[in-house]
């Protein structure tokens, strides 16, 4: 795009006359597209977006990188992957499947694996990328949860995350399930099951997602819909949202000196944080790229074409369906029989707990804001040990998840360890009432021990409203009061001097 | 710089314009608040690593050149034939490679200056809610005026979209006999019965079958219905078989049939403990004692797997007389209606 050749002096040197035609070319760019829609004051406003930094800050944007890597990567498999239930014998170059029939869908996977000149690289590093963005919304999530970054005004981008999880979750599920290797068939199978225990609906609503009675003539084709339009759809209508919420409601941040309610102390988007980031979406492919490359993950031609006669032992979903598949295994044999109707075992762990779940998870800023009766703005994040029994219950929660997590092994851990199947999974009933109250109770007594010596005033120490409070309206008509009790009572000078 | 060592005084606030501090919270003592920077030199080490702006530009620009090589590397490796482990590698060094270099350049040579921004508040002044609600209801006494519209408007709407809910009908048939039938059913009334089959399409003789033997068998000409496989086990003589009641004549020499799919979430049921007569679902470890009528013994299993009533055909194969004792699989809501 060399526009207009410079005037090119003998006292202007080369390369210096380069430089400004370059940016005469950049400005010129610039200029015709605001002459058309303007926005240099917009874009300035952009320039200069100040993000208060933290490096749990960055777990979220390791999200939104791991699904920009989704994307391309997915993109790439669209172009081979034939999302078709037809029956067809393959002739490709894995030999020991050779003359096996298979669906066109498993067939076209293999051959992306085998055949497709960097198809195998590409799949393995999709697949680490949908593990890696699962992983990174839950830790996302929990530093959400644990800073108390969720309350008023951000509830709403609360909300947005978690339907981003939810949505994440099926998306993974959907994905792994269209290749129609005999793993992904056994997972599709007890996810019929799950929702065919539905109370009243559940046989219709099988039914309408199959297309018949499992295995359903249409629900590969029918995933790959979903799979490839209509959820990363959503997500990205979401994220824009998500990104916006931030934007608009800026950033919340740590206090500290000069950091108040009304403000927000850190670095200006352009051009070290704008690098920093640029930097860090690279970095995040570069780790990406090698787990695909290096890490084998799924793989299909080992579990061979989907039989629904057939079924391998330790068959274990991805990382994010462990709780759920574990519930399954943890729930004892029983179910509601009456007048003839039953609500079948699956329901109770399958749906009711991820329903509670996830309605939890929508419900706690709400929740929270009702039993604490804080309904001001905050913009300072909490520390966790500043409140104990938030962080007490989210540590609690967590440990639930984890032995439920621990439960979808148990086949593993019995065959590792050496130990019957049954004392393993009793272990884990026991647990899973067991271990999340003393979780809670040992969290609780570690933040008071820790805000005790650090002197960080705990929600039973320090009123809630006196801290926002106070560095809301620090130079406001209440300030003495404010500092006084400073004065009066200090209950953690003593062991903060010692 | 704050020195992160030097507790700062509390009766002094950092800056005179800031509301004091209260003195007891201090959490942030061990981070630093970087005090507004004038704009100083970006190369003096703005993020404290001691490293002469020559070496961090030497590193920046290496990692910058091994990407560049990676890449070209990425290319030579597609073009002679690809390579899954070495793209994967090559990939992440080109990727890498940019990303420290940029990351390094931001840290060592980009400014760091902490900056204040004041949060406007985000609620919408009262001014400019009435002004809102002022046009907003001058327009919607023009909507609402006209009833009969707004009326007929609305039953149009509610119409269009219950007319386009149908549709969704089309995704499946209705869920009728076929969650309680398989196509063992078929067997009822008919002399012969129908016939058990191996995957492959050929029939079972009882001979066929070894003491703790287990079989996948099938419906003659059903091998690929999802909810047809039949598990022929043969017990030993010494293993007594204490069946519901009225099932004695359904085992044929020792060789009892179950529906394969567990009575829990569906998956076949396929590891069997031949001295205990037990039969374990790899998925979620529901057992059952086959001895037992598959009575569930553990795990979240509820119910027993249907058994199929066996027979013998005239040519000595062996046949099923009538379809499973209840419906095969998962349960569901009228199951047992």
């Amino acid at each position: 795009m060399s526009a207009q050749s410079p005037p090119r002096g003998p006292t202007v040197p080369r390369t210096r006359a380069k430089k400004a035609a370059g940016r005469t070319a950049t400005f010129r760019g610039a200029r015709w597209v605001d002459e058309r829609i303007g926005g240099a004051k917009f874009a300035r406003t952009a320039l200069n977006k100040v993000f208060p930094d933290h490096w749990s800050f960055m777990i979220g944007e390791l999200a939104l990188y791991c699904f920009v890597t989704l994307l391309l990567t997915g993109t790439y498999l669209t172009f081979f992957f034939d999302p078709s239930t037809e029956t067809t014998t393959y002739h490709g170059s894995y030999a020991p499947l050779r003359g096996v029939e298979m669906t066109r869908a498993y067939r076209s996977a293999l051959e992306l694996s085998f055949d497709v000149r960097a198809g195998l690289v590409m799949r393995q590093i999709h697949h680490w990328a949908a593990l890696l963005f699962l992983a990174t919304i839950v830790v996302h999530l929990a530093r959400v949860f644990f800073t108390g970054a969720f309350r008023k005004p951000r509830e709403l981008n609360w909300i947005i995350g978690v339907t981003l999880l939810t949505l994440a979750i099926f998306n993974g599920f959907a994905g792994y399930s269209l290749l129609d290797d005999q793993l992904s068939g056994t997972g599709l199978r007890i996810a019929y099951s799950i929702a065919l225990s539905i109370p009243l609906v559940g046989t219709w609503v099988t039914s309408l997602l199959f297309g018949g009675e499992f295995p359903g003539a249409d629900i590969i084709e029918r995933l790959y819909v979903i799979h490839i339009l209509l959820i990363p759809a959503a997500i990205t209508v979401l994220l824009a949202g998500h990104l916006y919420l931030v934007v608009r409601q800026k950033h919340t941040q740590f206090p500290g000196p000069g950091r108040r309610e009304d403000n927000v102390v850190g670095e200006r988007m352009w051009p070290t944080y704008a690098a920093k980031a640029v930097g860090l979406l690279f970095l995040t492919v570069s780790v990406l790229s090698m787990l695909g490359g290096l890490v084998q993950i799924n793989p299909i031609w080992v579990f061979g074409p989907f039989d629904p006669a057939q079924v391998s032992s330790a068959s274990q979903p991805d990382w994010y369906m462990g709780w759920l598949d574990g519930a399954l295994r943890i729930m004892p044999g029983w179910e509601i029989r009456a007048f003839g109707f039953s609500i079948p075992n699956p329901f109770f762990p399958a749906v009711l707990l991820a329903g509670l779940t996830f309605g939890l998870l929508y419900a706690w800023p709400f929740l929270e804001a009702r039993v604490t009766g804080d309904h001001d703005l905050h913009h300072l994040d909490d520390r966790p040990r500043q409140r104990p029994v938030r962080t007490a219950l989210g540590v609690a929660t967590i440990s639930f998840y984890a032995i439920c997590f621990l439960g979808g092994a148990s086949d593993v851990l019995s065959t590792t360890f050496g130990l019957s199947v049954n004392a393993v999974l009793w272990t884990m009933r026991f647990a899973l009432f067991i271990v999340p109250p003393i979780m809670a109770w040992a969290t609780y007594r570690l933040c008071k021990e820790l805000s005790a010596r650090d002197g960080v005033p705990t929600a039973s120490q320090v009123d809630w409203r006196e801290i926002p409070h106070r560095l809301r309206h620090g130079s406001g008509p209440d300030d003495g009061d404010a500092d006084e009790n400073e004065d009066d009572d200090d209950p953690a000078a003593a062991p903060a001097a010692s | 710089m704050t020195d992160p060592t030097e507790p700062p005084d509390p009766t002094e606030p950092p800056e005179p314009t800031e509301p004091p501090e209260p003195p007891q919270d201090r959490p942030w003592e061990d981070e630093p608040l970087e005090q507004p920077a004038g704009p100083e030199d970006p190369a003096s080490g703005a993020h404290g690593a001691p490293r002469s702006a020559a070496t961090a530009e030497a590193l920046a620009a290496t990692c910058f050149l091994a990407a560049a090589l990676a890449a070209i590397g990425l290319g030579v490796v597609y073009w002679q034939g690809g390579q899954t482990q070495l793209e994967g590698l090559l990939l992440a060094v080109a990727t890498g490679g940019i990303g420290v270099g940029i990351v390094v350049w931001a840290k060592r040579f980009m400014p760091d200056e902490e900056v204040i921004e004041e949060r406007e508040p985000l609620a919408s002044s009262e001014e400019e809610i009435a002004e809102f609600n002022a046009d907003f209801v001058h327009g919607e006494q023009s909507l609402v005026g006209r009833r009969i519209l707004v009326g007929s408007l609305g039953a149009a709407l509610a119409a269009l979209g219950a007319a386009l809910l149908f549709p969704i009908r089309s995704l499946g048939p209705r869920p009728g006999r076929g969650l309680k039938e398989t196509a063992y059913a078929k067997a009822k009334g008919r002399r012969r019965g129908i016939r058990l089959v191996r995957a492959d399409g050929g029939p079972i003789k009882p001979a066929e079958l070894p003491v703790d033997g287990v079989l996948t068998a099938f419906p003659e000409d059903h091998t690929h219905d999802g909810d047809a496989p039949t598990l022929l086990i043969r017990t030993r003589a010494s293993q007594k078989l204490e069946l519901q009641h009225g099932r004695a004549a359904w085992v044929v020499d020792g060789i009892v049939a179950y529906s394969k799919l567990c009575t829990h979430v569906g998956c076949p049921v396929g590891l069997y403990q031949a001295g205990e007569g037990l039969l374990l679902c790899p998925c979620h470890q529901s057992t059952f004692n086959v001895l037992k009528g598959a009575e569930p013994i553990f795990g979240p299993a509820t119910r027993p797997l249907p058994q199929l009533p066996l027979a013998v055909d005239d040519e000595g194969y062996l046949i099923a007389t009538a379809d499973f004792s209840a419906p095969v699989g998962p349960g569901f809501w009228d199951r047992d209606r």
